[in-house]
């Protein structure tokens, strides 16, 4: 199940940039080359697929779950179409794209290593952002609270989450080699999706970053 | 009374006569223009009708083709000059209209086969000087989009902006990109399909059944013995105005209340309102249109399957196109469910092709398409703007 569109409305604090971007979607189109093929699974209502092509310019798709997201999108004159991450991926040829981008959605995913070998196959290089649930935030309400760890980005009761495959920054890199994806680049950011810029082990990053963005392309 | 009056006060001349002589832009390709029909027969002379709204730009890049469904015709958006009704798609095309005529220079012709000007089984086939009837060939969706290019040649237009039809509409609109990618620009293929289902091609099988099951039909020579068969097309459009609604559109709009009455009657009167509409229905339907053109595009709808001239493989339709595409398609469509435009859908992504997909939630079956749906007004509007930026089209005068 792709949520970007119910996860959005809990980034609505998230810190954004004087134009009014978000800065975690700032940091994802960084990442991508300008004028690059780029598309985006579970793009919500469209606002990083609009900020790759203002930005970057560049030839954006999206791939969106609820139907009330695709529609928006599709009004606003983006590229995009009703479908599922871990159903319609097949679809598409080998080397479609440049970038495949997955913001905020694997752990909604039902075979997210699936998904995650999709996108290398699809794409020149793939990005993926998640909720790290490795922070120490979430680290103590469940040493002790004793239950299930809700956070601002994540404020779901466990019988209503939508995110069913939650992993750590380590747990994430460890897909990455499962999945046989080279890493080539890692952010850890804070809870309003600010860069946590200075060197760390990864450890660190692990505890202290509330979510991480991962650029990866094919190993070999 | 048991049976449905359908003799209507309507004048067969008059309407052979909107055949030859519409009321309609007319442009007669002669015998040295012949259209080669997939048949392998040329048909020459012929003619389209078509109407025009808006202005088409010095650079001629501003052009939208409208295709038609099975009974539309070429009055999108101006009143229709046999049943004086308003255009059958006036809240989607006109001036600040999702297609805006301000905006853009719209064409809609009428198409290969029907009724209404075009060359088709009630024109006048000039060999016997009269009607066509049952001589007239075998008709595809590919003719009519054949004959459309060559309306398009006549009009200096190389490229169009855009394309968009529902129903078969959709289907022309499909073949269109399909035969000719480099001159569609966009594409707006609605609440469609690449191939006619078994289950769509045995509803027409039954309307077409009902027509010459008519006496009146008379072997489809109706015309020389000066009757119609007015039961029979009223029958056919009967049953086929069901398939265009949804089981929650009929019990919203009727439910079970009775006609102009608090009882049943214990007769075959039309005591439900639903029975009293669908009447109508048949009736209002057989003023306007050719029986024999009924036959002739069902016909073209069922023998429709785009991927079977490309060995099998839709996408090979539509590979590499420069076309970006909009598909759309209504949640109570059980005529041309979603699933047909999610099949369009993959194939244009495994084509490379830049495509959105939108269902529309509506109750409304196929015919939402042509009715108010602010969801499916902005969807078009959004889609439009973003391909005419794309296109370099300058925004609407004075909006």
């Amino acid at each position: 199940m792709l949520t970007r569109a119910n996860h959005d409305l809990t980034m609505a604090d998230a810190a954004r940039n004087p134009g009014g971007a978000r800065v975690d979607l700032l940091l994802v189109a960084e990442m991508v080359t300008p004028g690059a093929k780029v598309l985006d699974v579970g793009c919500g209502d469209g606002e990083l697929l609009r900020l790759l092509a203002e930005t970057r310019g560049v030839d954006g798709r999206g791939i969106e779950l609820s139907r009330e997201g695709v529609n928006q999108c599709v009004a606003k004159g983006l590229a995009v179409i009703q479908g599922d991450a871990d159903t319609d991926l097949s679809d598409y040829p080998d080397d479609a794209f440049d970038y495949v981008i997955l913001s905020q959605t694997l752990q909604a995913t039902r075979h997210p290593r699936v998904v995650l070998e999709h996108m290398l196959r699809i794409g020149r290089h793939a990005v993926v952002s998640f909720p790290n649930f490795g922070h120490w935030g979430i680290r103590l309400q469940l040493l002790l609270g004793g239950h299930m760890p809700r956070t601002d980005n994540l404020p779901y009761a466990w019988w209503e989450s939508p995110n069913i495959h939650f992993c750590t920054i380590k747990d994430f890199r460890q897909l990455c080699r499962v999945a046989g994806a080279k890493m080539e680049r890692a952010v850890a950011l804070d809870a309003w999706g600010r860069a946590l810029r200075f060197n760390a082990p990864w450890w660190f990053w692990n505890l202290l970053g509330e979510q991480a963005v991962f650029l990866l392309s094919r190993s070999g | 009374m048991a049976e449905a009056v359908f003799s209507v006060e309507v004048d067969p001349a008059g309407r052979a006569h909107e055949a030859d002589n519409p009321r309609s832009l007319l442009v007669r390709f002669g015998r040295e223009q012949p259209l080669r029909l997939d048949a392998g027969i040329d048909l020459a002379p012929f003619q389209i009708a078509y109407q025009t709204y808006g202005t088409l730009n010095a650079e001629r890049s501003n052009a939208v083709l409208i295709c038609h469904a099975l009974t539309g015709d070429q009055h999108v958006a101006n009143l229709h000059p046999v049943t004086q009704k308003p255009g059958w798609w006036e809240t989607m095309v006109g001036p600040g209209r999702p297609i805006d005529t301000d905006r853009y220079f719209v064409i809609c012709p009428n198409v290969l086969g029907a009724c209404m000007g075009t060359t088709g089984p009630a024109s006048t086939n000039p060999s016997t000087a009269m009607p066509w009837g049952l001589d007239f060939p075998v008709i595809t969706i590919r003719d009519m989009v054949r004959a459309q290019a060559m309306l398009l040649d006549h009009l200096g237009i190389a490229s169009l902006f855009s394309m968009a039809g529902g129903s078969m509409g959709g289907m022309q609109v499909l073949q269109w990109c399909a035969s000719y990618p480099q001159r569609v620009f966009s594409a707006l293929p609605i609440a469609t399909s690449t191939r006619h289902s078994a289950q769509n091609i045995a509803f027409h099988e039954v309307g077409r059944q009902a027509v010459m099951a008519d006496p009146e039909w008379r072997q489809g020579r109706y015309f020389a013995h000066d009757t119609n068969p007015r039961r029979g097309l009223a029958v056919a459009r009967m049953g086929a105005h069901i398939t265009y609604l949804s089981d929650m559109a009929l019990h919203r709009k009727f439910g079970r209340r009775f006609q102009n009455r608090d009882n049943p009657t214990f007769s075959f009167d039309a005591d439900f309102q639903v029975e009293s509409y669908l009447r109508h229905q048949g009736i209002s339907f057989v003023e306007r249109f050719d029986a024999n053109s009924y036959l002739y595009l069902t016909r073209a709808m069922d023998y429709f399957d785009l991927a079977a001239d490309y060995n099998g493989v839709l996408a090979n339709a539509f590979k590499d196109t420069p076309t970006r595409f909009c598909v759309i398609s209504f949640t109570s469509d059980w005529l041309f469910p979603t699933s047909d435009s999610r099949a369009i859908v993959h194939a244009l992504n495994a084509g490379g092709a830049r495509v959105s997909f939108a269902e529309i939630v509506s109750d409304k079956g196929h015919d939402a398409f042509l009715l108010e749906e602010p969801e499916l007004f902005a969807i078009v509007r959004g889609f439009l703007e973003g391909a005419a930026r794309a296109r370099g089209l300058t925004a609407a005068r004075g909006r």
